[in-house]
Order: structure tokens, then C-alpha cells, then sequence
């Protein structure tokens, strides 16, 4: 099954795993497992609206989901997603 | 709070130094411990993908990220902070530090580095539930 890296600060969320396997064939239905296995992971994910927050960002194996068909990117059973929430900053 | 080695805490200001006028930035890997004190075993240095502001502005590439989470995995080690420097300006986070922060329980350090030289090196718990009530908070580092 195809595999989802859970970030430190959302581990909280998520069991205290570091990865959930999930049932999808596409980024779409990952993330939406994946919330349906961990319901409090959706606000820290999702927007009021349903939309993946701006810093969110999600990569299929080494390729950001933006650059390839965003969530309808389709998955298969060895890939590994990753869940990166961005790292900025400055004075 | 936060726990690192003498030489962990060296490498992270040289990093600042060598950076100079721009902001550096790097990774901090190591585990979170039962008190939540989080445990410094190893630093990775980022690229600083702010070219166009770099000496105010750090952003790290996630893909850099996962590729520094996955050979952290293989050490058994987590992702528990991240360190980046201010050039000629104070060890505190701004509010573009704080805007920018989302990896709650991780620790954010921030070095001082005054004309090329590290002054001070500080670093912040980013504490909250959610981005509604998110702060960054003063923690010890304690250098072992």
C-alpha cells in the first residue's frame, strides 16, 4: 500500500506514527484516507474550505505534487507520499 | 528545551558566519525525549533558496527536506528543529519568522551574526495547537 510520511508536528495527530499506509490511487484519495483513519489531522491539513494549506506541501516520492497533476496525481502501491510543511523565515 | 553538543552548537554559527551578509539555514535532527526536551544528534545545512532576498529571507527546499528526513531515518533520527541566522540584525524571531513557522514542537534557532562574526544564538519553541494561536517561546539551550 502506498505509504504517507508524517512530519513531526502532526504525529500528534496521527497515532504518533510516522507513516500511514493508506488505500488510494491517487493523492486525492491518500489524503482523504488518511483523514479518515486521523479526523484531527484535517485542520492542520485543510483549510475551512477544503482546500490543502498554501504551506502544506506534498511530494510523491521526490516530485511536488504541483509540478505533476496536483491532487489527482495517481499513486501506486510502492510510492511513498511525504507531507512538508514549509521551512522560511527571516528578519 | 534543547540539547546539543559544543560541536553541534559551533557548526551552526560558522554556518552563520560563512553565510554572511546572507541568512543561512539548516536542519536539526535528533529525537524529542519523554520531558520534551529535544536532543540535538546531528545538523544538516540547508540551501537557502531565497535568492532573491537572501540577506533577510531563508526558505529550504522541501525536497532538500525529505531527502535530509530520509537519511536521518535511516540513523533513526527525527526532524526536531531548524536553524538559520540574521545577519547584523538580533537573535529574535520577527514576525516573518513566526508567520512563516508551522512545525509545532520543533525548535526554530536563531543566530546573530554581527559584521561576519556570531554574537548571540537563541532558540524558540514553536508552541499552539493550530496557526490560530501559534507563538514562538524563548527555550534554554542547554550545551552538553
Amino acid at each position: 500500500m502506498p505509504k504517507v510520511h508524517i512530519p513531526t508536528p502532526l504525529r500528534q495527530y496521527a497515532g504518533k506514527q510516522s507513516a500511514v499506509d493508506v488505500k488510494a490511487t491517487s493523492i486525492a484519495d491518500a489524503l482523504s484516507d488518511l483523514v479518515a483513519q486521523h479526523p484531527e489531522l484535517r485542520r492542520h491539513l485543510y483549510t475551512e474550505d477544503g482546500k490543502l494549506r498554501a504551506f502544506v506541501n506534498v511530494y510523491l516520492n521526490d516530485e511536488d505534487i504541483r509540478y505533476l497533476q496536483k491532487e489527482d496525481t495517481l499513486v501506486s502501491e510502492s510510492d511513498t507520499i511525504s507531507i512538508v510543511p514549509s521551512i522560511a523565515g527571516g528578519r | 528545551m534543547l540539547k546539543l553538543s559544543p560541536t553541534h552548537y559551533a557548526a551552526l554559527r560558522q554556518h552563520g558566519e560563512e553565510s554572511y551578509p546572507h541568512e543561512c539555514c539548516g536542519i536539526l535532527l535528533g529525537r524529542i525525549d519523554d520531558d520534551d526536551t529535544r536532543v540535538v544528534t546531528s545538523t544538516a545545512r540547508a540551501g537557502n533558496t531565497r535568492t532573491d532576498s537572501p540577506q533577510n529571507r531563508y526558505h529550504i527546499d522541501p525536497k532538500e527536506l525529505i531527502r535530509i528526513q530520509r537519511e536521518g531515518r535511516s540513523r533513526s533520527e527525527d526532524i526536531i528543529g531548524f536553524y538559520h541566522s540574521h545577519p547584523d540584525h538580533p537573535a529574535q524571531w520577527s514576525q516573518t519568522d513566526l508567520a512563516e513557522a508551522h512545525w509545532f514542537g520543533c525548535s526554530y534557532v536563531i543566530t546573530s551574526v554581527a559584521k561576519g562574526k556570531a554574537d548571540l544564538t537563541n532558540s524558540f519553541e514553536l508552541t499552539g495547537s493550530d496557526e490560530n494561536d501559534k507563538k514562538l517561546i524563548g527555550e534554554k539551550i542547554d550545551i552538553v
